[in-house]
């Protein structure tokens, strides 16, 4: 009977002891859920302050600029006594440059998404796909270097009549530099593809070139195209080669073999110079920022859009 | 006898066919062999490039213990190695545990509701927002608002937000590869879901955790825009104060708000010089900068392909 009290009462303090210990550590729980999720939240902030310092520095530079003006004016020149605030001539350099990267990274970055998923042997594969990787993480400044004074030299000898700064050189080594996204996201979407489509395809006798082009395609292009999309944003995006080998001058024309600056240009040459805080040409950058932001941010939109849109569950 | 030989006839009409079709798949196989070997071509002329026009500088000691200065021979890339590595330090510490927790809350903890979406939401924006971005709010708000100044802390803040989509987006792979059965096996002998995630998900995630770490890191040694944008490109011919002191308390923070320049700065304002002379050094230290996250990349994607293979949860 006492021995059975006594082990009662000394389970009573063990309860106690262990409720207490729990209570600690619930608390102790609950402060690292909180941190981890102060941690997540973190990216939320990020996007917060970006938009936020974007608005506000832009809407004292919208106080000073019509907006009209801002979206029709053909000149860009705000750092000359003649200012005017026309983002047309940033947008078309811009533009003119992603075209030129496109247009030489879809057929090649395509093709080689083709090849790697339908074509290539195994070991092939796995011995490319690392180094696209690789190359994808090749710092843009030395892509800079390699316009200026590698491709835009050789493009000089087949159009003698090509300035030194022009917007086809710049806009062939962006298009380098965006076949390995293309090629790997493509590859990914194809290889997603069910290989009963493929087995149904060969069984009625179709090539490995008409599976790829008739079968696998069709079923991976809302990937293939979000690879697309995602390669016009990164263009649009990209300052250094730009900067480097495009020139600094807006210039309101669609022709690659001219010179212009881009959005991203003019920041990083208004960032180079020595600009006060608060005066018209620093907010200008970004207003510039601004319209760059709004530009990718519609690509990414219909990008994720397109994905959703297209996709095909197998 | 005559459907014998419209059948002969249709025979040789459906081999004729077969060959073209044969034809055809050959010729897609060279097309995309081309392309590969096109994209793989350009990458190497580029390193070849570099490393042709810069391998004066390489093999010479100076060039590496020299400060920067007015005559190309002379100019050193000593302020930008140690820049770089004090930069890297910060960008390490603020991204590395931050995004790592991001993605264990957003794996482990997150609710499915409005919140964890939009956290979602977000990392997904901010891996596609474009590198200048973040170096227009950095200059409005850690440059301006917070009043860090052209500063190591900017720089290393501005690149730690740009690589933390990366550290999240890595992390979570890596998490989502641990079976359940691991985590079940820990609640059933007592633990927290701290514990469990702490001692048991961390842990085998850490070689994916690592690769993501390292990738992000050689993504920020060659990020150039934004840390221009904050308006690093100065002349510096100095070295930052000692984070290491020989008085007690042995620990110095002056570093921190001290200016600076990094590799691929100096690169930049070499390259952007006309004299030719200097572009041998831009060469140089771009040839550094391949080298060094290549290396970086390279490692980072073996392990991920040996920790692919080599784990097994069964």
């Amino acid at each position: 009977m006492s021995n059975d009290t006594n082990s009662s009462n000394s389970g009573n303090t063990n309860i106690s002891a262990r409720l207490a210990k729990r209570f600690s550590r619930n608390i102790k729980e609950r402060v690292i859920e909180f941190v981890l999720m102060l941690c997540a939240l973190s990216a939320v902030f990020t996007t917060i302050a970006i938009v936020a310092i974007l608005l506000y520095e832009s809407y004292t530079f919208f106080q000073h600029v019509s907006i009209v003006d801002f979206l029709t004016d053909t000149q860009w020149t705000p750092l000359f006594e003649d200012a005017h605030y026309g983002i047309l001539p940033l947008v078309s350099g811009t533009l003119t440059i992603s075209a030129v990267a496109l247009a030489f990274a879809i057929p090649v970055g395509t093709v080689a998404a083709i090849y790697l998923s339908e074509f290539a042997s195994h070991k092939t594969r796995e011995t490319v796909k690392p180094i696209l990787e690789m190359l994808a993480g090749v710092p843009t400044i030395a892509f800079g270097y390699f316009a200026l004074l590698f491709v835009t030299p050789l493009l000089q000898k087949i159009f003698p009549t090509l300035p030194t700064f022009n917007m086809l050189g710049p806009g062939i080594v962006i298009g380098i530099m965006v076949v390995p996204y293309i090629a790997s996201v493509s590859e990914d979407a194809m290889r997603a593809v069910p290989m009963s489509m493929r087995e149904g395809s060969y069984a009625m006798g179709a090539t490995r070139f008409q599976t790829a082009m008739r079968v696998v395609t069709p079923a991976a292009i809302s990937g293939i195209i979000a690879a697309y999309i995602l390669a016009i944003s990164r263009a649009v995006g990209e300052t250094m080669v730009v900067a480097i080998a495009a020139g600094q001058q807006p210039n309101l024309t669609f022709n690659p073999m001219d010179s212009a600056a881009t959005i991203t240009a003019y920041i990083v040459q208004v960032a180079m110079g020595d600009l006060p805080h608060g005066s018209i040409g620093y907010q200008s950058i970004f207003a510039a920022g601004l319209v760059l932001m709004l530009m990718t941010l519609f690509f990414n939109i219909l990008g994720h859009f397109t994905r959703k849109k297209f996709r095909e569950a197998y | 006898m005559t459907s014998k030989a419209s059948a002969l006839k249709n025979l040789g009409a459906v081999r004729e066919m077969i060959k073209r079709h044969k034809l055809k798949d050959a010729i897609f196989g060279i097309v995309g062999l081309i392309c590969i070997m096109l994209i793989l071509l350009a990458l190497l002329i580029l390193f070849i490039d570099l490393l042709a026009d810069g391998y004066p500088k390489l093999f010479s000691w100076d060039f590496f213990t020299n400060f920067p200065s007015r005559r190309a021979s002379r100019a050193g890339l000593l302020t930008a190695l140690v820049g770089s590595a004090l930069v890297m330090l910060v960008t390490f510490i603020s991204a590395v545990p931050m995004g790592v927790g991001a993605a264990i809350y957003l794996e482990e903890y997150a609710p499915k509701n409005w919140i964890s979406e939009v956290i979602e939401v977000n990392v997904t924006n901010l891996a596609a927002v474009p590198s200048i971005i973040y170096g227009l709010l950095a200059l409005g708000l850690f440059v301006y608002i917070l009043d860090f100044g052209t500063s190591i802390l900017t720089a290393g803040l501005t690149l730690g937000l740009l690589i933390l989509p990366i550290v999240i987006v890595a992390t979570r792979e890596a998490i989502r590869g641990i079976p359940v059965a691991i985590r079940e096996a820990a609640y059933a002998v007592g633990a927290t879901k701290g514990q469990v995630v702490g001692q048991h998900v961390v842990r085998y995630s850490a070689g994916g955790i690592l690769t993501g770490v390292i990738i992000g890191m050689a993504r920020a040694i060659g990020e150039t825009a934004p840390v221009i944008t904050i308006g690093a490109l100065t002349f510096i011919a100095f070295l930052p104060p000692s984070p290491v002191t020989t008085t007690a308390p042995f620990i110095n923070f002056d570093w921190l708000t001290s200016g600076f320049t990094v590799l691929p700065i100096q690169m930049f304002s070499w390259l952007s010089r006309p004299n030719a002379d200097f572009h041998v050094n831009a060469a140089a230290a771009g040839a550094l900068i391949i080298i060094v996250t290549l290396l970086m990349n390279a490692v980072a994607i073996r392990m991920r392909y040996k920790i692919r293979k080599k784990i097994k949860w069964q």
